[in-house]
């Protein structure tokens, strides 16, 4: 039996049949009708934002840490201008979103009408697919497709814009089950010669190593399952970008820890030195690779990625996989058992005994104080404190987001939230908002840096009124640490800008808002300022004062390779040469 | 040169891709792009290509299955092989398009361009203009008393070679299609 209804109606009704249970939103002259909507009905949860980027953030947290879609319904003009750093996060970082944005009526599109803005047009390069819609008869079978869009290949934001009139005309509403099938139907099993000719590969390889991404996050769970099933059977090392931490545990015992430009010693040496590198739903970024010429350049490489346009794009690889990281890992395994479970042992014992050398290095070594907190022992204790608890991690973007990727340890995939792609500031606040909502009775920090926090410190707001207990840990150094850094060490030391004067004072603006605020300035008070944090019921704005000049190592200097790695106590004058200065 | 005497770029004479994926040689590719005719599609392929920085030599786009709603848009771009790989991935994984063929490497294939050109002039001129347009096969689809319009249509090549000899006879405007190409064979 079809059913007629409004536009408005419908937005509401599809999003119900594809089991959306929480939309982050902010209402608007061009979305009213939908908003009438909402108010009508008790299924969906409306959570009201203070800015719409926050929305898309809480969305992208949301998302992330439940493997759902993330929805966010914002109005025209400035709404969805207001979404566009949200949604681009959202599309490098490989996060499933539906935004829902208002338009003015389609008899005033171009007219430069009040609150009109050409929002396809403004999200096309922003989004993995948009539509207007400017006919109510087509507007169920869009959303449908949205979701099915969102959620497939691989994962990205879409944006449906939806015109006032569309919302109050009627039409007859098109269930999911009888839209009909889309084409878009991206290819989940890898191609059998290449997938052996990789196990061929993994039999004989001296020194492999599995550099792992947000790839395998985004397939699953089952995902993360086969990768550890893999690593263990196989006994190869294993690290992991800054958006696949969680997919193999930090206590395993393959475990390399993060690489990168703020990656560990052993894993970027080992990165350099193998002669097997099997790329599972990474996509050899340049944060990843430094100079790509010397990257890694004695190995044989193989990629699996669901987006072929990732495959060959900067390093040549000689093994590529076009597949759906789960379905490949399968298959992998499969042929990989019924060939004998064949490792180069000797080979293998000999690769481990030199990780284990570089290992001894102890990378992220730092010098401890008694009188100021470093920003490396504020993790440790959060880390020793909240490990083994329900703890889902999100984060800002600068110094402190890569010492947390460092010092705290992920188990399991879907806890760690962090804008990787985009690094956009201002992301941890909001995102821990969705993460909350997502899980309420969970342990959600924001570890976040002053600088950053203020960029979208209005959701506090939010976050008090839908009783998300949001722990906002901000390590406090009174400065743009990360820019400060590189202007140390290659612009000679004239910090241009990157200090933050006329901080609030954050204890009195917590109280503000009316949550919790501590702050602590003394290593001997840090843990139990964090035990109060982590007891109190409520939000809670954590301002936890660091020491200021404190350099983020290990790091490899921009427009060099893996092996020239600087680390902590190294000299930091002059690293950087020309070609690198221009680099990011 | 390879000691198989086989240019480098070259596809033809191997069944094996022998280019190297990351040489610096810049190819002209010809893409015939099959995607869903709805509004924003053709915004979507050209801001592939400015927002990445990509070339498109030349575009043409007009709906060619009525029933099923399907454009065809053929572009003529230039790049490293690694770039126009890139480029048919960028191309293939956007929702509304439905193929992308590189006739330049599926073999054999056939490229047509239409043009228009006017061409002003009195006396000889006039009369050399004339003359040369029956060589190349182009129409005069109209004229007045110092002027034709000549209708062509070609390999793009021949177009080219049309205007350079129409340039000193009074030449005025061209007006050109952009390429169509199909694949020979069935």
């Amino acid at each position: 039996m079809t059913q007629n209804m409004t536009g408005a109606r419908m937005v509401v009704q599809a999003l119900k049949d594809q089991g959306v249970e929480v939309v982050f939103g902010y209402p608007g002259g061009a979305v009213l009708p939908i908003y009438d909507e909402i108010f009508q009905q008790n299924d969906i949860r409306h959570i009201l934002v203070r800015h719409e980027q926050g929305a898309i953030h809480m969305a992208e947290g949301y998302a992330r840490s439940t493997g759902k879609v993330g929805v966010a319904l914002v109005t025209s003009g400035p709404g969805a201008t207001n979404a566009v750093t949200g949604l681009v996060d959202a599309l490098m970082d490989s996060i499933p979103l539906v935004v829902l944005t208002g338009q003015v009526p389609t008899f005033m599109i171009g007219t430069d009408g009040f609150q009109e803005a050409d929002t396809v047009g403004i999200t096309r390069p922003c989004t993995k697919m948009n539509w207007l819609v400017k006919d109510t008869a087509k507007l169920s079978e869009t959303i449908h497709l949205a979701f099915h869009v969102a959620r497939s290949g691989r994962p990205g934001p879409v944006l449906i814009d939806i015109p006032k009139d569309v919302q109050f005309a009627d039409a007859d509403y098109v269930t999911k089950e009888k839209i009909k099938v889309s084409h878009y139907q991206p290819k989940l099993k890898g191609d059998i010669d290449q997938i052996t000719r990789l196990v061929e590969m993994i039999e004989t390889a001296e020194r492999p190593i599995l550099y792992t991404g947000g790839g395998v996050i985004n397939s699953g769970p089952g995902a993360s399952q086969l990768l550890r099933e893999l690593a263990e059977a196989t006994g190869f090392p294993v690290t992991s970008t800054l958006m696949g931490l969680g997919a193999y545990p930090a206590s395993g015992k393959n475990w390399l820890g993060m690489l990168g430009m703020h990656g560990l010693y052993e894993a970027n040496l080992a990165m350099h030195g193998c002669d097997l590198m099997i790329n599972i739903g990474a996509r050899f970024d340049d944060r990843i690779t430094g100079r790509i010429k010397d990257f890694s350049p004695n190995s044989k490489k193989a990629h699996i990625d669901i987006d072929a346009s990732s495959i060959n794009k900067v390093v040549h690889v000689d093994v590529p996989i076009l597949g759906d990281v789960g379905h490949v890992l399968e298959d992998l395994l499969r042929i990989w058992k019924s060939r004998g479970r064949k490792v180069n042992k000797a080979g293998l014992a000999g690769w481990w005994r030199q990780i284990n050398d570089w290992r001894a290095v102890k990378c992220l070594t730092y010098k401890p104080s008694t009188t100021t907190i470093k920003p490396q022992y504020a993790l440790e204790r959060l880390e020793a404190l909240t490990k083994g608890m329900d703890r889902y991690i999100t984060t800002e973007v600068g110094q402190h987001q890569m010492w947390a990727a460092q010092f705290l340890g992920f188990e399991a995939p879907n806890r760690w939230m962090t804008s990787g792609g985009l690094g956009t500031m201002g992301y941890g606040l909001p995102a821990s908002i969705g993460v909350q909502i997502a899980h309420p009775e969970a342990l959600v920090i924001n570890v976040a840096g002053e600088a950053s926090w203020l960029m979208n410190m209005q959701e506090m707001g939010t976050a008090m009124q839908f009783r998300a207990p949001v722990k906002q840990f901000i390590l406090n150094n009174e400065r743009l640490g990360m820019v400060r850094q590189w202007q140390e060490l290659l612009h000679g030391e004239r910090y241009s800008q990157s200090w933050s004067e006329s901080l609030p004072d954050f204890v009195k603006l917590a109280e503000a808002f009316g949550c919790k605020g501590i702050q602590c300035k003394d290593p001997k008070d840090l843990d139990d300022a964090i035990m109060e944090m982590i007891r109190y019921d409520g939000p809670v704005i954590f301002d936890c004062l660091v020491e200021k000049h404190e350099n983020c190592f290990p790091m490899i200097p921009s427009g060099k390779p893996h092996n020239e790695m600087l680390l902590g106590d190294a000299d930091t004058q002059g690293v950087i040469g020309a070609k690198g200065a221009v680099l990011v | 040169m390879s000691p198989l005497n086989i240019k480098k770029g070259s596809t033809s004479h191997s069944a094996y891709d022998l280019r190297d994926p990351y040489a610096d040689v810049s190819e002209a590719h010809t893409l015939a792009v099959i995607v869903d005719n709805e509004a924003g599609v053709l915004a979507r392929v050209i801001g592939l290509f400015s927002g990445r920085g990509y070339n498109i030599d030349s575009l043409t786009v007009a709906e060619v299955d009525h029933t099923g709603h399907l454009s065809r848009i053929t572009i003529v771009t230039h790049g490293t092989p690694q770039v126009i790989t890139q480029i048919k991935s960028l191309l293939a994984r956007m929702v509304p398009v439905r193929a992308v063929h590189d006739l330049t490497e599926e073999g054999p294939s056939v490229q047509r361009e239409l043009a228009l050109f006017k061409v002003a002039g009195k006396g000889e001129h006039r009369i050399e203009a004339l003359r040369l347009a029956e060589i190349f096969r182009a129409h005069v689809v109209d004229s007045t008393l110092e002027s034709f319009v000549f209708e062509m249509t070609g390999p793009p090549e021949k177009i080219d070679s049309f205007a350079e000899l129409m340039r000193p006879l009074g030449l005025r405007e061209i007006a050109r299609t952009g390429v169509a190409a199909l694949s020979r064979g069935a």
